[in-house]
């Protein structure tokens, strides 16, 4: 069995329809217990004090709206290479939910900010390479709306998407080749030592897991909803024709 | 609800925000969803 037999829309929708259910559950499960977790079970740090709390939200929102960015990469590129409409509309599905996340990043790391840097916003090379990567979801968003011909569409969004990709990457490796600035250095790293207290690091893993099953569902869900559409249109298009 | 002391109004608002986002993105998500499988069931019950 072959993973491009499920780029046949019959075969997406019948995975898809029996995943759904348990990943609604997992999510649930991940982002409350872990959010719960957070607010409620750990100590406030000793230089940020309460404050330290928002990272259970700004960080896997961060990481998932970068994630987004690569994931609706690799989806278009299996559309200009492949031709796969499913693959094309889920990068479609994609871009809002990463939207979400790029505001859901900036509106806490500003809210944060406020009391920790003395100020909501600074033209860090960082948090502005973030506001240029929200920009580009606007943009995606705009241009698949504003043309018609939805393969037409798919192609010019799938080039957006490559450019794009260029500040996507910048946004998840400035936090580590950029030392000037405001933002502090990446806050989990596999290879180097943590920046985060052991006391933060697993309800930030079950948020960060809770983060990812949110982004998989709602892309499904999204997904779905586009094929959707698009055979009501063949059929609208068929019935006005008969 | 765990005493947040000076940073309480930062935290709750960041939370507050974050939610609001997130319910509303699954809200629409939903609302979207249940639309176009009510379009499709409509026109496939014209189609027969």
């Amino acid at each position: 069995m072959s993973l491009w037999e499920y780029a046949n829309p019959v075969k997406f929708m019948r995975l898809s329809g029996r995943l759904l259910p348990f990943l609604l559950g997992l999510t649930g499960l991940c982002l409350g217990a872990g959010i719960l977790w957070g607010f409620f079970g750990t100590p406030d740090d000793y230089k940020q004090g309460s404050t330290v709390k928002i990272i259970f939200i700004h960080v896997p929102a961060a990481t998932v709206a970068v994630s987004a960015w690569f994931m609706m990469l690799v989806t278009s590129l299996v559309w200009l290479i492949r031709r796969h409409h499913v693959s094309a509309l889920a990068a479609k599905a994609a871009a809002p939910i990463g939207m979400t996340m790029t505001l859901i990043a900036l509106g806490t790391g500003a809210i944060w900010g406020k009391p920790m840097w003395g100020t909501y916003w600074a033209w860090d090379p960082r948090l502005t390479s973030f506001l240029i990567l929200f920009v580009f979801y606007l943009g995606y968003i705009a241009l698949w709306n504003a043309i018609e011909d939805s393969d037409t569409a798919a192609d010019l969004t799938s080039i957006l998407c490559m450019v794009g990709s260029v500040f996507a990457f910048m946004s998840r490796y400035a936090v580590n080749f950029w030392n000037q600035g405001l933002h502090q250095s990446a806050s989990i790293a596999v290879t180097e030592k943590q920046h985060v207290d052991s006391s933060y690091i697993y309800p930030l893993f079950l948020c960060f897991a809770g983060f990812f099953l949110l982004f998989v569902t709602l892309v499904l869900i999204r997904t779905r909803t586009e094929i959707r559409l698009r055979r009501a249109a063949a059929l609208q298009a068929r019935n006005t024709n008969a | 609800m765990p005493d947040l002391g000076k940073y309480a109004d930062t935290v709750i608002l960041a939370y507050i925000m974050s939610f609001t986002f997130l319910i509303g993105l699954a809200v629409i998500t939903w609302a979207q969803s249940r639309r176009a499988k009510r379009l499709l069931d409509a026109e496939e019950a014209n189609r027969g």
